[in-house]
């Protein structure tokens, strides 16, 4: 007969649920990576919870305040490496006072505890003090990568800890944050005999650090990767780097003040010659054309160009993109205008991502910049274009249909038409049909802002037709409640949904009252919210956290800025005195 | 409507019917004949009463005071060479310097950020319609209406007085748009809007302030505005010499610009195109000389472009 039918009765008669030993499942679950992926298999039964908790490396926490690192130990009690967000994100923009919380260090006493061997924070928009950055060098003596990006509360003092401290140190990322920057000492601290660098991004700050001690590290990390230097990098010193360092994938240069002499000229080319490998090219600050060629030679294989603080003509950024056949990704500014996006169109076939900031954001008789043509120009020669981050002061509803006719792959479309509430400037109509347009169009769309005058049409086409929309940011647009519960009804994998000036109240918010377990988060500013409605969707809804934030002066039953968010830890206690949490119990 | 002084003349290009029709919607404006004392005090004898003929576009009752605030006035403008202002064939003739310059110097007033009045989309040459309030454009102070009782020669000249339609036109709605554009300071900025992160803002405040600091305050952010105006032609481009390596790319990119403003060219602003004529310079129709370009200094003196070594003219202009 077969294989012993008694043998197999018994093996399927047993009382797991897995056929397969743990260690066999763990193995293989610990080959997923994508934390999505691993919530998923969490969810399939008890032995596969078990199984992925425990091969779980790397834990992603998007809101620092929908659980606690006790919480997190105790289910998966062998991660090497943290990634915690904190603040919501119109805090970049100075909508949420500078107290609020996301403190890291109740992390850090934790994991203390819990992961000594922790080998990776990833903080954005986190408060780091002096004292964590000091507390995490100290106690963890494995640790190896730090990337701080928007994050507040540090100063230089902090980055000498860690610099001192961190033996293993591969990752020091610092990242357009708020630090308080005291001194450029800190990058002495590192100890002669440490050379384990891969990663060094110091262009945040501003003072000028020791070069030689700064020549010596490059020197003796023969592994550095990646290299982004701060403005007051000159030159000169740039030169000394890439000699020192010819493996570099990733360089943010320094300053491009012209002042070296025809021979430092011909050292600098000489340098970026040997840059065979670069990838992606950033800094540029205070780039001037009569320097830019030095890094023709470099930019054979660059991918990632970011230009977005270097002041460029359009012609000098077309020479520049002549350089770059494989150019993916772009970042510039809106000096060099249609043109220089004309530029891009006909330059950069391969382009998937572009972001055009603009220079000026804030002076309104500006009257440069970039309009609705570049965006058209791009797009026609840019077909595989599907990230686009876009500043300008004039758009067009036919513009933007064109647009994701020619590019219908867009994942993540960020228009922000400067003036608030501005109509198609040719029509004088609303931009609904474009922002229609772009929803019906790009069925792949992840990630959307939309900007102009806007009435509910635009939401209702965006509940219609945004079915795999995650992230939705507003402002100064719809007509009424219904515009928002268009989007609360619509959009089935929403997450993030972030408002801000429209006239959407208390009927809108409690329309979502289903829908916020299921998101991230809910922001909402400057809206006709009231205190009552919140106070009614932290009743009905206990699992949600529903914090307000008032004005100074406003009326006593204005919501000002409300913060909703689900969480399994209940209402936060570190809340300042500023925010209000509402409790439903 | 303004006087109109006889011994104008310019190429009638344009000028006559079409400014006409100007005029008449700019009358009820008194800043259409606002007055640049300096110009006027530039003029050479053959010069006409600026005051009256220019043609200015500003919120209405405006005094124009921008011209007096951008020192110094530079700028360039494309001249027949051998101009004789007094001639009365309809071209400008005779030595630029007697050129009126007051008048000429209708451009290049090199933009300064702040110039709310300038209203500058983009640098598309195509006719612009103000009428969506996003245009303006500072036409030279021109003669134009003179044109139309000077104006003689070989009948392509009348073809070329009567081209292209008025572009400018000021209506309530350029108003708006002044009003919009020079009502910053009033406007209060709106928090976190447009939504750039710290970080941005401030790297890029303090890099706007060295920028202005090397251009001598006048461009905003790296780019240098100077209106160009063409002799006759109907209305005025503005260039951003920065976008220029060398004298030869600047007036390459004029020539290219204005070319439709000579015979031959530009079927579609009805213009009688001419066979066989692929020229591209810029003639003089009467005279058969080329356009130079010529731009107006600080003291007042007109200059022939070119003498100055291209990386200081900047700091000319």
């Amino acid at each position: 007969m077969g294989p012993n039918p008694k043998m197999r009765k018994e093996f399927f008669d047993s009382t797991r649920s897995s056929p397969f030993p743990d260690e066999v499942l763990e193995r293989v679950l610990s080959l997923l990576k994508s934390h999505k992926d691993r919530s998923a298999v969490s969810l399939v039964c008890k032995d596969w919870y078990n199984a992925e908790s425990w091969s779980r490396a790397h834990v992603f926490i998007g809101n620092c305040y929908s659980v606690s690192p006790e919480i997190v130990a105790r289910r998966f009690p062998r991660v090497k490496s943290v990634t915690l967000k904190g603040k919501p994100r119109f805090s970049d923009f100075n909508l949420v006072p500078e107290n609020w919380g996301a403190d890291v260090h109740p992390w850090l006493v934790v994991f203390a505890a819990k992961y000594p061997f922790l080998e990776e924070l990833r903080l954005k928009r986190m408060a780091v003090s002096d004292e964590s950055l000091e507390f995490l060098a100290i106690n963890f003596p494995n640790f190896k990568v730090l990337s701080l990006l928007s994050c507040d509360g540090f100063s230089t003092d902090g980055l000498a800890a860690i610099a001192t401290h961190c033996k293993n140190l591969t990752q020091l990322d610092i990242h357009e944050n708020g630090i308080d920057d005291k001194s450029g000492s800190w990058l002495s601290c590192f100890p002669e005999n440490f050379t384990s660098l891969e990663v060094l991004n110091f262009a945040n700050l501003n003072t000028d650090v020791n070069f030689d001690a700064l020549e010596r590290l490059v020197s003796r990390c023969k592994s550095l990767k990646v290299l982004k230097a701060s403005k007051s990098i000159s030159l000169e010193h740039l030169q000394r780097l890439l000699v020192c360092a010819p493996q570099l994938i990733e360089l943010g240069t320094g300053s491009l003040m012209p002042e070296l002499t025809a021979c430092q000229y011909a050292q600098l080319e000489n340098a970026f010659n040997q840059l065979k490998n670069l990838s992606t090219l950033s800094g540029l600050w205070e780039a001037s054309a009569p320097y830019l060629p030095v890094l023709y030679p470099a930019c054979t294989n660059l991918t990632f160009l970011n230009l977005s603080y270097a002041f460029l003509q359009s012609h000098e950024l077309e020479s520049l993109l002549c350089q770059c056949p494989h150019l993916r990704r772009l970042w510039v500014l809106d000096t060099v205008g249609d043109k220089g996006l004309e530029a891009v169109g006909s330059n950069c076939p391969l382009l998937e991502e572009l972001r055009v900031f603009p220079a000026d954001p804030f002076d309104e008789e500006v009257i440069h910049g970039v309009t609705e043509a570049g965006f058209l120009a791009v797009s026609y020669g840019c077909r595989r274009l599907h990230y686009v981050l876009y500043f300008c002061r004039q758009m067009t509803n036919a513009a933007v249909a064109t647009i994701v006719q020619n590019c219908p792959d867009f994942t993540h479309f960020r228009l922000c038409i400067m003036n608030p509430g501005q109509p198609d400037y040719v029509t004088n109509e609303p931009m609904d049909e474009a922002f229609g347009a772009v929803v019906r169009t790009c069925t792949k769309l992840q990630r959307l802002s939309v900007s102009g005058l806007l009435t509910d049409l635009t939401f209702e086409y965006i509940g219609q037709y945004a079915k795999n929309l995650e992230t939705l940011s507003v402002a100064f647009a719809g007509s009424s409640d219904r515009g928002m519960q268009c989007m609360l009804e619509g959009c089935p994998k929403l997450r993030k949904l972030e408002i801000r000036d429209c006239p959407f109240g208390n009927a809108a918010l409690l329309s979502g009252l289903e829908k916020y377990e299921s998101m991230r988060s809910l922001w909402m500013s400057a809206c006709n919210v009231t205190m009552n409605g919140c106070r009614l969707l932290a009743r009905e809804m206990p699992r949600l956290n529903v914090e307000v934030m008032k004005d100074d002066g406003s009326d006593d039953s204005q919501a000002d800025k409300v913060y909703v968010y689900r969480s399994v830890v209940g209402p936060r206690r570190d809340a300042p005195p500023c925010v209000l949490t509402l409790s439903g119990l | 409507m303004s006087s109109i002084p006889k011994e104008h003349d310019y190429i009638g290009l344009s000028e006559a019917p079409s400014m006409e029709k100007i005029s008449d919607k700019l009358s009820s404006s008194s800043s259409t004949l606002s007055t640049e004392e300096n110009i006027n005090s530039k003029s050479s004898s053959t010069s006409l009463n600026l005051k009256e003929t220019e043609l200015r576009l500003g919120l209405p009752g405006s005094q124009s005071p921008e011209r007096k605030l951008i020192l110094p006035a530079a700028g360039v403008s494309l001249f027949g060479k051998d101009i004789d202002t007094n001639s009365t064939n309809g071209y400008p003739l005779g030595p630029l310097k007697n050129l009126v310059s007051g008048v000429k110097r209708g451009f290049s007033d090199a933009i300064v950020g702040s110039s709310g009045k300038w209203v500058f989309s983009g640098s598309n040459g195509s006719e612009v319609d103000l009428g969506k309030g996003a245009i303006l454009f500072s036409p030279r102070g021109d003669n134009g209406n003179s044109q139309k009782s000077c104006v003689a020669g070989p009948a392509k000249k009348d073809d070329v007085a009567q081209s292209p339609k008025p572009v400018l036109e000021k209506n309530s709605q350029v108003a708006a748009a002044n009003e919009n554009s020079s009502a910053p300071a009033a406007k209060a900025q709106v928090v976190g809007w447009p939504p750039i992160r710290s970080f941005r803002k401030n790297t890029m405040a303090s890099s706007l302030v060295k920028n202005n600091e090397d251009v001598e305050g006048k461009s905003g952010y790296g780019c240098l505005y100077v209106k160009v105006s063409m002799d006759g032609a109907p209305y005025l481009r503005k260039v951003d010499l920065k976008t220029y390596n060398n004298y030869l790319d600047l007036s390459s990119a004029l020539e290219k610009m204005f070319s439709c403003f000579t015979i031959g060219q530009c079927g579609s602003h009805g213009l009688r195109g001419q066979d066989g004529l692929t020229e591209s310079r810029l003639k003089d129709i009467l005279h058969g000389s080329e356009y130079v370009l010529t731009y107006e200094d600080k003291d007042g003196d007109w200059m022939l472009v070119g003498d100055v070594p291209w990386e200081i003219e900047p700091y000319v202009f």
